[in-house]
């Protein structure tokens, strides 16, 4: 081959490879990047004075005396709202029959509306449900919230494809009493909702209220810790002990591949088997618990996870050098001494980036907690309980509220809340095993 | 056999083979070799590659049991014991047949750690006994001033050389009576190869020590008796002065003069 033919060659390689990591980097700012833009406003966003009354009612958080001070000058604001709502409901009962029909429908979703945008009017009794005793608490669902007051949505279904019409209330109300309410929310929203710069890192560590309507994840994150920490101390000592016996005490032969086979075999198994496995070994048929429960659900991720860890450990564990073990038996050592004494030490970088990446993936997966320990709604679990009780967890409970709640639409932000938390909580587990190998075999290297 | 001993006597056995063979699944790799390895001399075996000399010297401390299929026949006895024996220890037998290996492979431990980690194995110490065990030992394998000030760095970092040392260091540490070195030397620059034939030199009379080798100046420098292996037979065994001035063997004449090998 010719010197610059050679060189193009090389060229041509170096040039694939760096294209390759492009492209990586290119998805991962895909697909991390609105994630995390997006997830981010879980944790900071612009909270209005909903949001704060709420946190003193519910958690108790925030100055009760500022705050009263601000909800008095916010109660004076909107009583040009309610004082609207009022005197038109008089005139209403005034109005000829033919206008009152043609206004009465409207006026009702008006109210509707500002009930949804600022809460129950002063006065009436309490709704049942919490997320209908407060106004909206983030400045940009209040935005939203006060076009449905602003404007009527109908559809016009004229052309092939349907089209959303928004149409202004005002003119229809021009001349009545209600006129100054559409102006007051057009203009004056600020001062109707006292928008502020709010940051809750407490949004990981929260309860919920209400089905995710407000409050944080802090179920879901111990759940995922639960789940992930109990899958590694149950998988990481057998699947240790598996790869010792399967580097240094088993015998080429019949056993030996088949038990290597049903290793591979488990690698492979879809993860919802896995789940179906669980409910049916350690639910129905030990019966570990009385349902499903945190313990169940380890135990599966343990199964789940146990091939990558014994694959792991054997690789660490091979790549150990022949000669750390002969000069230990040549110490007189036996076989165990040696393994704990060098083997395993000299493998630890391996094992220790093994079991922190089965870890990332154990609290990452959702098909096999479904039947064993997810639930969609819960408290946090205390430690005492992880033998009866079923828990939240991040992976299953994101797939539940983008899917199943019922108000999809109203918690945009705790989905990408929480896909942002899931994402960081593996992306650091991922972090912390580069941190850790790097460390150990610094250490090891001298 | 003559061998010169500072006594003048003729020194006792210390390791005896009888009609001794090595077998890698059917082949046979040594090849009932009789030989008696005298108590606190320095025996070098000699002979080119794959005649079987590192397969008899790991036979001494059982280290081929490691290799599957390995079997062995006939009888090796260290003090009139055959190691071979069912009731042998292989754990125990090692503590009293030290082995040096060809490169050298301390742990990825600290100095002192390297030094400790035979004692530590078969008996519980104090701190300063332990101390004084790794302190003598290091002074026995000569490395113990250069490493005294920096006992808990990694061993990794030592040199070639250094690190060698510091295996022998480790194996004096069980305080064995034999010593078996696989070409302790052949990894090493010739600086360090002469510092370890002057220890070996040193060792020699404390401890029984048997060296395998490919270079003959070595075995000629430092050994009191010499073996030639060729394909598996010990060819010849004779004091070193004599083997090397007045082989018996044609073959052993000719490896010696560097016809082939």
């Amino acid at each position: 081959m010719t010197m610059w033919k050679r060189k193009l060659l090389d060229r041509l390689f170096s040039g694939s490879a760096y294209g390759a990591i492009a492209v990586m980097a290119f998805f991962l700012v895909i697909v991390i990047g609105p994630i995390f833009l997006k997830g981010i406003g879980a944790y900071l966003f612009e909270g209005t004075i909903d949001y704060r009354r709420m946190m003193l009612n519910q958690f108790n958080r925030g100055d009760e005396q500022v705050l009263d001070v601000e909800w008095a000058e916010v109660k004076q604001e909107r009583k040009i709202i309610y004082d609207a709502l009022f005197a038109f409901e008089k005139e209403l009962d005034n109005m000829s029959s033919s206008r009152r029909r043609e206004l009465k429908p409207a006026f009702k979703q008006t109210k509707e509306a500002v009930a949804i945008l600022l809460g129950p009017e002063p006065g009436t009794p309490l709704p049942a449900l919490p997320r209908r005793l407060y106004g909206q608490t983030r400045w940009e669902r209040a935005e939203l919230k006060a076009k449905d007051v602003l404007f009527e949505e109908s559809w016009d279904y004229s052309g092939a494809q349907g089209k959303k019409v928004m149409t202004p209330r005002a003119p229809l109300f021009k001349g009545t009493a209600l006129e100054p309410l559409f102006s007051k929310v057009e203009k004056d929203l600020e001062s109707l909702m006292r928008p502020e710069r709010t940051f809750y890192p407490q949004f990981l560590t929260d309860k919920s209220i209400d089905a995710h309507f407000f409050g944080g994840i802090g179920p879901e994150v111990m759940g995922t810790i639960y789940l992930a920490l109990g899958a590694m101390l149950i998988a990481v000592p057998l699947g240790v002990i598996a790869a010792i016996y399967f580097q240094e005490y088993a015998k080429e032969g019949f056993v030996f591949s088949l038990l290597r086979s049903c290793v591979n075999t488990l690698a492979g198994v879809p993860s919802v088997v896995f789940g179906l496995f669980g409910l049916a070994f350690f639910i129905n048929t030990l019966r570990v618990s009385p349902g499903k429960s945190v313990v169940a659900g380890a135990l599966t991720l343990a199964l789940l996870v146990l091939p990558t860890v014994i694959r792991a450990a054997e690789e660490a564990i091979a790549s150990v050098p022949h000669t750390y073990k002969e000069a230990a038996l040549s110490l007189g050592a036996g076989k165990w001494r040696t393994i704990l004494t060098v083997i395993l030490p000299a493998a630890l970088p391996g094992i220790l980036t093994g079991i922190v990446i089965s870890m990332g993936r154990a609290a990452g997966e959702t098909a096999p907690i479904i039947f064993t320990a997810a639930v969609s709604v819960g408290p946090i679990v205390l430690p005492s309980e992880i033998f009866t009780t079923s828990t939240p967890a991040l992976s299953w409970n994101l797939y539940n509220i983008c899917t199943e709640h019922e108000a999809v639409d109203e918690i945009r932000h705790v989905q990408y809340g929480m896909a942002l938390t899931l994402v960081m909580i593996v992306l650091a587990l991922n972090t912390l095993a580069i941190v850790l190998r790097a460390k150990v075999s610094r250490k090891l290297k001298g | 056999m003559n061998i010169e001993t500072p006594k003048g006597k003729q020194p006792e056995t210390h390791i005896e083979a009888k009609g001794f063979s090595i077998f890698y699944g059917t082949q046979e790799a040594v090849k009932r070799v009789d030989m008696s390895i005298p108590k606190g001399a320095v025996t070098a075996i000699i002979g080119p590659s794959g005649c079987g000399k590192s397969t008899f010297l790991r036979a001494v401390n059982r280290m081929n049991d490691l290799i599957p299929n390995c079997r062995a026949a006939g009888e090796l006895l260290v003090d009139g014991l055959n190691v071979y024996d069912a009731g042998i220890d292989a754990s125990v037998l090692r503590r009293r047949v030290g082995m040096v290996f060809q490169k050298p492979n301390p742990f990825p431990k600290s100095i002192y750690d390297n030094v400790a980690y035979g004692p530590r194995l078969h008996q519980s110490y104090a701190k300063r006994e332990l101390d004084a065990v790794v302190e003598e030992s290091l002074r026995g394998a000569a490395l113990w001033d250069e490493v005294k000030d920096r006992l808990n760095k990694n061993a990794l970092g030592l040199s070639g050389g250094q690190a060698q040392r510091l295996c022998l260091a480790r194996a004096l540490a069980v305080n064995p009576e034999i010593l078996l070195m696989d070409e302790p030397t052949s990894a090493l620059d010739p600086k360090s190869t002469s510092r370890i034939e002057e220890l070996i030199v040193q060792l020699k009379g404390r401890y029984t020590i048997a060296i395998v080798t490919h270079n003959m100046q070595q075995a000629a420098r430092i050994s009191d008796v010499t073996a030639f292996f060729y394909e598996g037979v010990m060819v010849e065994f004779d004091a070193t002065s004599q083997l090397f001035t007045r082989p018996k063997e044609k073959r052993t004449e000719d490896y010696i003069t560097g016809r082939f090998g």
